[in-house]
């Protein structure tokens, strides 16, 4: 009798586990397609910088326009807590996020306000990118040092 | 009973043999002649080698990171280092150290007390630095912010807890040289000056053997994560396909080839190289195009 109730026990945590990694399912998508939109858009701005794609202002600026777009998806709906990698699979977001939540928020910020000041500069000539980019590079980074598990 | 006198005379002669093998050997003063700090130039140095990294205080930011307070914590198979406090506090950093006594930490691993410090402290590339470099990264660190933040002790298991230990590492795998051939070509040698002695890029990215050495035939070939999660990449031109401008773009922004973007410690790398020289961007890049292995 006790076996087969520590068994349901088991079984039950079993699959409370795989509830909470299908209950994120969503915000995991809308997180990673977020940041895939980020690389993308990215990769023309820094091509340019880099000389390997052609300086054109209106590229530029719908690259940076998507930017900031992104900057104003509000990250409460995405960044909820128990969607880290240690209480789920298919993330790297590391339970410090929760722990620091409002660190993390202002870190979100930076992006922001890098996002909205390459929005400002790409369409007025490629020497205004690569200071931006370097910005914007930063926040990145500052957030994945403390908040990002390493592949 | 002569026998066992002879055994015990044996043994305490081998035990004193083997003490003295393992002696903190620091700089003497010859080797700091004449050589005089210059923070301007320090800077930059102090900037390369990455010290303000692993000892700024956890989760500082902006201009608290040249608040050298210490208190990151390292994890390894031997137990967990905690970084101390460096800056020029006279009583808890270093504002009281002679340039002899930094030069013997940071290029000999041994403390003004004549202790060894364990290798996480990355003296075993520092020794590489020219002497003149040390003496100017001194000179900067004393123009640095105080902090009274005491230095927390490691939290290592036994019997690696015995800074003994260290002096029997340090016996067996303290070898100063550098990892690679000279090159002919000037931005190489910069380059490997810059990574093996100045970055310690070793440190993470060369696989490491039982007793924490560094596999030299294996040099920066890419090694499991000492904090247990995941892998560091490998440099080698044969595992890392970028190209020389992708290396020194990334080392600028922090940005791979396909815009996902550094993390982990390397974020620090990256913040420390993008404020340095373009030349010395591209110098690492040259140096890891040109390592065996492609």
């Amino acid at each position: 009798m006790k076996l087969i109730a520590s068994a349901v026990v088991a079984a039950v945590i079993a699959s409370a586990g795989i509830a909470s990694a299908q209950e994120f399912k969503d915000q995991l998508k809308a997180r990673q397609g977020q940041f895939n939109i980020i690389a993308l858009n990215l990769g023309v701005l820094g091509g340019m910088a880099r000389g390997n794609i052609d300086y054109d202002a209106d590229r530029a600026q719908a690259a940076a326009d998507s930017l900031a777009g992104i900057a104003m998806v509000d990250p409460a709906a995405l960044w909820v807590e128990g969607s880290d990698n240690i209480s789920i699979d298919g993330t790297r977001a590391l339970p410090a996020i929760w722990d620091n939540f409002d660190d993390f928020a202002s870190k979100w910020g930076a992006y922001v306000t890098a996002a909205n000041a390459m929005q400002a500069a790409a369409g007025t000539g490629l020497e205004a990118i690569g200071p931006a980019l370097g910005a914007l590079g930063g926040t990145c980074g500052a957030c994945h040092d403390l908040y990002r598990a390493p592949q | 009973m002569r026998g066992l006198v002879l055994f015990v005379l044996l043994a305490l002669m081998g035990v004193g043999v083997g003490l003295m093998l393992i002696r903190p050997q620091p700089l003497s003063e010859s080797d700091i002649a004449g050589i005089t700090g210059d923070a301007k130039r320090g800077q930059a140095i102090f900037t390369a080698a990455g010290c303000a990294s692993c000892h700024y205080r956890p989760g500082a930011t902006d201009d608290e990171k040249l608040v050298l307070a210490g208190g990151q914590r390292f994890a390894s198979d031997f137990g967990t280092f905690i970084a101390p406090n460096i800056s020029p506090d006279p009583v808890h950093g270093i504002g009281n150290w002679t340039l002899a006594e930094f030069g013997s930490a940071v290029m000999r691993g041994v403390s003004p007390d004549g202790s060894h410090y364990y290798p996480a402290f990355p003296y075993t590339a520092y020794a590489l630095m020219e002497v003149q470099d040390m003496a100017d990264i001194h000179a900067y660190i004393l123009t640095l912010p105080a902090s009274d933040t005491p230095s927390a002790a490691h939290e290592i298991t036994f019997p690696f807890n015995n800074r003994l230990a260290a002096g029997a590492w340090k016996f067996l795998f303290f070898d100063p040289q550098f990892a690679t051939p000279e090159s002919d070509d000037p931005q190489v040698t910069r380059g490997r000056y810059l990574s093996e002695a100045l970055a310690h890029c070793g440190e993470c990215h060369t696989p490491r053997g039982a007793l924490g050495n560094l596999d030299m035939t294996r040099w920066l070939a890419g090694a499991p994560n000492p904090t247990g999660s995941g892998n560091i990449p490998p440099l080698t031109p044969g595992q890392l396909e970028w190209s020389a401008e992708d290396i020194a773009f990334y080392l600028e922004t922090g940005f791979t080839p396909s815009y996902d973007s550094a993390g982990g410690h390397m974020a620090a790398v990256v913040e420390n190289f993008s404020k340095l020289p373009p030349e010395d961007r591209a110098a690492v890049a040259a140096y890891l195009k040109a390592l065996p292995g492609g």
